[in-house]
């Protein structure tokens, strides 16, 4: 369409040409607003071309047309409000998964990606149940399944990811290798049904199968501080979307019980033998799928609980604290106080962690961050205690492997938390930039895969298979 | 002069409806169209008019298309559902109520008062 008014032709296709320029621009801006639907965006935009053709006829040139055009829709601000009156649903993220989206390319990536899911998450689910081909029964042999479940499900998920990350071959091959260790090493030590190491090499063996996964996901540039963090954030969501299936699946579970008992039938064989083992090794894919898709559209929920439970812990702590202080008392140092202690320090890891995931870096210290460092540090006065008295344990009565394992997790533990701490502390006097604190964390991840790698390849041979 | 918003928000479902009972339409030329009709004292605004549109839309007294006209543009055009006729009707029905009583009372003004007195005149 060519500018009528215009005394010739090459003004007017060049004013034609800032005229589309100036549109494109419009419509850049406009298609941020989520209140506005591309339809909208199209709807409005033939509407300023309307306009901006009818002052152009009333002889404006191009450019000035449009820009009374634009002044005469009104500021964007009051029209989003306007459509955000109508359209309320569109304020809620909805989370779409494959197709109703309005960008047709967002639509037919989005179906290839659920579809490779699927077939990920189908071979989960098929994998699980091949050893019983070889008549390993999923509830008889619980010594060849408890270590081995992770690898039916994680090298799907990391293929997942592998796929979506067009991983090379090289890092292909080094996964696929790893896997094999992984394997190896659940299954080659003669270790009996009842042993430590079978418990520890069950526990261990998917974190460090998580780290393969992680090896994935970060395919593209594994030395990247900023892509490692972004693999701590998928692992909390990660959780958080595994934990919300599972809830699911237990009502699913519930009401298949329920509903067929009363009709006669015992569905309990199908639901330990297929449903639970196939659903949860489906679910870890299903759940790193979800994490993915939602990435930009739903906000991380890990941070958010960060945010209520790091003043609750904190609160906690301080008060364990007092009270240890107040009753003289000893911590009476029981079998499983050194797992707990642990678990402790895992979780005020992850406070710390999911809450320098979803900080922003460039940010002055806050109270929060005055708070947190309370936390970690009460969090080590409580552990050194802990730990003074295990070791006097330990030297007294010889270890074991899970003694072993607790206390050199203990360590690795205590060892980031001390150094976080300091680093903190440097934050809060404004000594050192936030930054130092993400990149310790970033670059402390491989200590704890190759920990989880020690204690599932070094240990049974180093307590002889206990 | 200018009608204020409140009216003109008021009266915005009768007159896009009634726009749109001649045939379909876009939201360009139905905003011309009131500014036709009403030389230019109707200050309607985009803002007024799309989310409107929409929302008549949603509750299927329109619908919509996108269409190409061979010359023009493609535009999504709004056509009037018989259940957007029928709300026409009613939305009539109700500003001829409230028309003919404001007539009526500024027509002449003094007749209201005393045909408003009367009951009590009668019967005393």
């Amino acid at each position: 369409m060519t500018a009528p008014g215009s005394p010739d032709g090459t003004t007017a296709s060049s004013g034609q040409d800032t005229l589309e320029a100036q549109f494109a621009q419009w419509r850049h801006y406009v298609r941020r607003r989520p209140e506005l639907q591309r339809s909208d965006t199209e709807e409005l935009e033939d509407h300023l071309r309307g306009s901006v053709d009818e002052l152009v006829a009333a002889g404006l040139r191009p450019d000035e047309a449009f820009l009374v055009a634009v002044k005469r829709l009104g500021g964007l601000d009051e029209l989003s409000r306007e459509f955000a009156r109508e359209h309320s649903e569109r304020l809620w993220k909805q989370l779409v998964l494959t197709g109703g989206t309005d960008d047709p390319e967002t639509d037919t990536r989005s179906r290839r990606d659920l579809i490779a899911m699927i077939i990920c998450a189908v071979g989960a689910a098929v994998s699980i149940k091949i050893p019983e081909l070889f008549g390993l029964g999923f509830q008889q042999d619980g010594a060849f399944y408890a270590p081995n479940f992770s690898l039916f499900a994680l090298p799907w998920l990391a293929a997942y990811l592998a796929w979506r990350r067009r991983a090379g071959t090289a890092l292909i091959g080094v996964m696929v290798a790893l896997f094999a260790l992984g394997a190896v090493a659940a299954n080659v030590y003669p270790l009996a049904e009842d042993s430590q190491s079978l418990v520890l090499t069950t526990i261990h063996l998917p974190i460090a199968m998580w780290f393969v996964v992680g090896l994935a996901y970060v395919a593209d540039d594994p030395r990247s501080s900023r892509r490692r963090m972004d693999f701590i954030r998928f692992t909390g969501e990660c959780f958080v979307y595994f934990v919300l299936i599972a809830l699911g699946g237990g009502v699913l579970t519930a009401f298949t019980v329920g509903t067929f008992q009363a009709i006669g039938i015992d569905p309990e064989g199908f639901i330990s033998q297929w449903l639970l083992p196939c659903g949860v090794v489906a679910a870890v894919v299903v759940a790193g799928w979800l994490v993915e898709a939602k990435q930009s559209v739903v906000e991380n929920i890990a941070p958010v609980l960060t945010r209520l439970f790091t003043p609750l812990f904190t609160a906690a702590l301080l008060a364990f604290l007092v009270a240890l202080v107040w009753t003289t008392a000893g911590i009476n140092v029981e079998r499983e106080a050194l797992i707990l202690f642990d678990l402790l320090l895992v979780v005020v890891l992850g406070l710390l962690l999911y809450s320098i995931s979803a900080r922003d870096p460039l940010a002055p210290p806050g109270l929060f961050d005055r708070l947190q460092l309370a936390l970690v540090v009460s969090a080590l006065i409580i552990d050194v205690l802990v730990l003074w008295a295990i070791t006097e344990r330990i030297t007294e009565y010889g270890t074991t492997p899970n003694k072993a394992a607790a206390l050199g997790e203990n360590v690795i533990l205590l060892a980031n938390l001390a150094w976080s701490a300091w680093l903190m502390l440097g934050f809060v006097r404004r000594r050192t930039p936030f930054a130092a604190l993400e990149r310790w964390q970033t670059g402390y991840l491989p200590v704890y895969a190759g920990w989880a790698w020690i204690v599932v390849l070094l240990f049974p041979p180093l307590f002889s298979y206990l | 002069m200018k009608v204020t918003k409140d009216l003109v928000a008021a009266s915005a479902t009768p007159m896009v409806l009634g726009i749109l009972a001649d045939g379909e339409s876009y939201g360009y030329a139905i905003l011309r169209r009131i500014n036709e009709l009403s030389d230019g004292e109707l200050d309607w605004t985009e803002g007024l008019l799309y989310p409107l549109l929409h929302r008549l839309e949603r509750l299927g007294h329109v619908e919509s298309s996108w269409q190409s006209v061979p010359g023009e543009r493609r535009r999504k055009y709004y056509r009037i559902t018989s259940s957007g006729l029928a709300e026409l009707a009613e939305q009539q029905r109700q500003w001829d109520t409230v028309v003919s009583a404001l007539k009526a009372i500024w027509v002449d003004p003094g007749d209201v008062r005393r045909s408003a007195a009367t009951p009590l005149g009668g019967l005393a």
